[in-house]
């Protein structure tokens, strides 16, 4: 049993607070990937549960044993170091072994569980090599190996992917959710790219300026974020956020983006807008491929409207719009025979029902 | 004909020109012109004082026979050298141990002061090192005054006998390998500082997660780490230390009875002060195979290491 809990965790910083008081449950076997931009805290939150920072306050509890002044060697973990932190004077057995070795595990037991791990992750053919020999995957991989040799309670990544090419970084990400699967050890991982902290969590911690943005799924995270940060976060390209109001029309509700156009609000969102008919600063969250082309079908919450497209982006599978309304420059995704072109006025369709109202004042999705 | 010919001759005049165009265009002989300066202050300064050397240690003292190897079958006789011999030995492997083990602990402690407050502590503990040796050897030799110094003032204070610091053989011995390690510690400290320094903070992360104490983090990731550092400026410092002059000079003159001579002061006492040109420059020969021997010893340790990292 290894779950990981933090309570209140703060880190200061001289003067400046850079984790303001998180709370976060983290059960077993659970795959948790904290995001964010640079400068959130996500590093900062995974050296304090690794140890390498004194926290502040609050407290770390790993395995349900509070761990606030055990020091690191003591916390049974493992951690991926964005540059490996691979020993360079060592061969890759040796730097495989060299926890074990401290631990005086009986040499045999080293010799069976670095064989084991070198298995799991393809190096067996590696293992007399030094680092300065391998390539950058393959550095990536020895230094999870050296992690899944010590088998313990929590595997740390700290952007373990980022010094890799794009190629690379798409194919080692598999690779760790392989592992994650074989081995079934609770892992945190930090990145600041969302695609990966989308791809690998089992659940996701969005963390901007020191809090907790939001804790969940990634398909939660995607169709129901709980604040405009994360709204913004997650997805690629991002969520439209256009400035709107909400206006009362014969009975029903309408937002307004700009003096000629209004959509009309799907009636099952009724009830929850209703009281912030009038207000300002609201915002209409409406992802690209949310704005599409016509089609001869329409949907219900679907409403058509013409626009003036500013530039056009083929992609291959599927080409990016981007046009404005009322000083708001928004994106869509059409299908590649639209015949979207710059400079022309084309007919695109919005889908309502999944759009997010935004009180831009609070940040909170209502 | 005449025509033939002199296009004949304009042919071969162009070839000539184009052919040495050639030589001075080919990268070799850029590359040697590029390096004739150096070449030219190395013989200089260096090849022709040599070998001028090899020739002067091959006259009499009057400087008008050959006499051969005469003058090394002499030195071999003679209980002296073979005391020069221990003597600069000693000397120099000790004070390269001495300060190899302060500069690596100093630089360990400067290398833990936060950024604020190192560069002052760097100044300072640099001072003994840039302070031109002969003077600050001077002070050492007031220190070390039987009658009047700060040493003997404190050891009468606390009850124990007077030392006769530089008047006994083994205390003369400790007195200038000690000068010499105070002033040369400072250079491995700033050495191993600077490799310290290289050293990936996330290598000591890993080693701390791995379940190293301070101490196996030094002797696994540091030491590891700093080897060539450590391998060349054992390396420099042997090599100055041994042919070190001016401290012993300054300090004992190679006294109490030649048992602090290294070979400099030994080579400038014989051939200098007793006028003895050729056997002075015999003795300073001794050097060479002794200092090239660890040299290609620990510069071949480097070149096998520096393929590691």
């Amino acid at each position: 049993m290894a779950q990981v809990t933090l309570r209140k965790v703060i880190k200061k910083y001289d003067e400046v607070l850079a984790v303001r008081g998180i709370d976060l449950d983290i059960t077993d076997k659970e795959f948790i990937v904290l995001v964010g931009p640079s400068g959130c805290g996500k590093s900062t939150t995974l050296r304090m549960i690794a140890g390498l920072e004194e926290i502040t306050g609050g407290d770390i509890a790993i395995g349900g044993d509070v761990v606030n002044d055990v020091p690191p060697k003591d916390r049974d973990i493992a951690m991926v170091f964005q540059n490996y932190a691979l020993y360079p004077h060592m061969n890759v057995y040796e730097n495989m072994s060299f926890g074990l070795k401290l631990k005086r595990t009986p040499k045999d037991e080293i010799d069976r569980r670095v064989k084991q791990a070198a298995q799991i992750l393809d190096i067996t053919e590696l293992l007399d090599r030094k680092p300065k020999q391998l390539s950058g995957g393959q550095r990536q991989r020895v230094a999870m190996g050296r992690a899944i040799v010590r088998d313990p309670k929590v595997f740390l990544f700290d952007e373990p992917l980022s010094n890799l090419d794009a190629k690379l970084r798409v194919q080692m990400r598999t690779e760790i959710k392989k592992v994650h699967q074989k081995v079934r050890t609770t892992t945190v991982y930090v990145t600041h790219d969302q695609v990966e902290a989308m791809t690998l969590a089992d659940r996701v911690v969005v963390m901007n300026a020191g809090l907790i943005e939001q804790v969940g799924s990634p398909n939660d995270l995607y169709h129901s974020p709980a604040t405009k940060f994360v709204a913004g976060f997650i997805g690629s390209p991002a969520m439209n956020f256009e400035p709107c109001h909400l206006e009362q029309a014969a009975g029903a509700l309408r937002v307004r983006l700009s003096d000629t156009l209004a959509f009309p609000v799907p009636a099952d969102r009724t009830a929850r807008y209703a009281s912030h008919v009038g207000k300002a600063n609201l915002v209409l969250g409406l992802r690209p491929e949310h704005i599409i082309e016509t089609r001869p079908h329409i949907e219900p919450n679907q409403h058509d409207f013409d626009t003036m497209i500013d530039v056009v982006e083929p992609m291959g599978m599927e080409t990016l719009v981007y046009f404005t309304i009322a000083g708001a420059e928004l994106c869509g995704r059409v299908n590649p025979n639209a015949g979207a072109t710059a400079g022309k006025v084309m007919k695109l369709r919005a889908d309502l029902s999944n759009m997010h109202l935004i009180d831009d004042g609070t940040g909170r999705v209502l | 004909m005449a025509d033939i010919a002199a296009r004949g001759a304009v042919t071969i005049s162009a070839d000539g020109r184009s052919s040495l165009h050639k030589l001075m265009q080919r990268k070799s002989t850029i590359a040697f012109l590029m390096t004739l300066p150096l070449i030219l202050l190395i013989l200089v300064l260096v090849a022709y004082p040599a070998g001028y050397a090899v020739y002067l240690a091959m006259l009499n003292k009057g400087m008008n026979k050959f006499v051969g190897l005469g003058n090394f079958t002499f030195l071999f006789g003679r209980d002296t050298f073979w005391m020069v011999v221990y003597q600069s030995c000693l000397f120099a492997i000790t004070a390269v141990i001495f300060k190899a083990i302060i500069g690596f602990v100093v630089a360990h402690f400067v290398h833990n002061i936060p950024t604020k407050g190192q560069r002052k502590w760097r100044g300072m503990l640099l001072v003994p090192w840039v302070i031109p040796p002969a003077m600050s050897t001077l002070a050492w030799l007031w220190l070390f005054d039987p009658s009047y110094s700060a040493f003997n003032w404190i050891l009468e204070h606390v009850g124990l006998d007077r030392i006769a610091w530089l008047g006994e053989t083994g205390w003369a011995r400790f007195s200038v390998i000690l000068v010499n390690v105070w002033f040369g510690a400072p250079f491995f400290m700033i050495m191993y500082l600077a490799s310290l320094k290289s050293v990936p903070e996330q290598l000591y992360e890993a080693a701390a997660i791995d379940g190293a104490t301070w101490w196996q983090r030094i002797w696994y990731v540091s030491l590891p780490m700093m080897r060539n550092i450590i391998s060349i400026t054992v390396l420099f410092s042997l090599i100055v230390t041994f042919a070190n002059f001016d401290i012993v000079r300054v300090l004992t003159k190679g006294d109490p009875l030649n048992t602090t001579h290294v070979f400099a002061t030994w080579a400038f006492r014989v051939g200098i002060e007793s006028g003895d040109i050729p056997l002075g420059a015999t003795v300073s020969l001794f050097m060479v195979p002794i200092l090239a021997v660890a040299a290609v010893f620990i510069l071949r340790d480097i070149t096998k290491r520096g393929s590691e990292v």
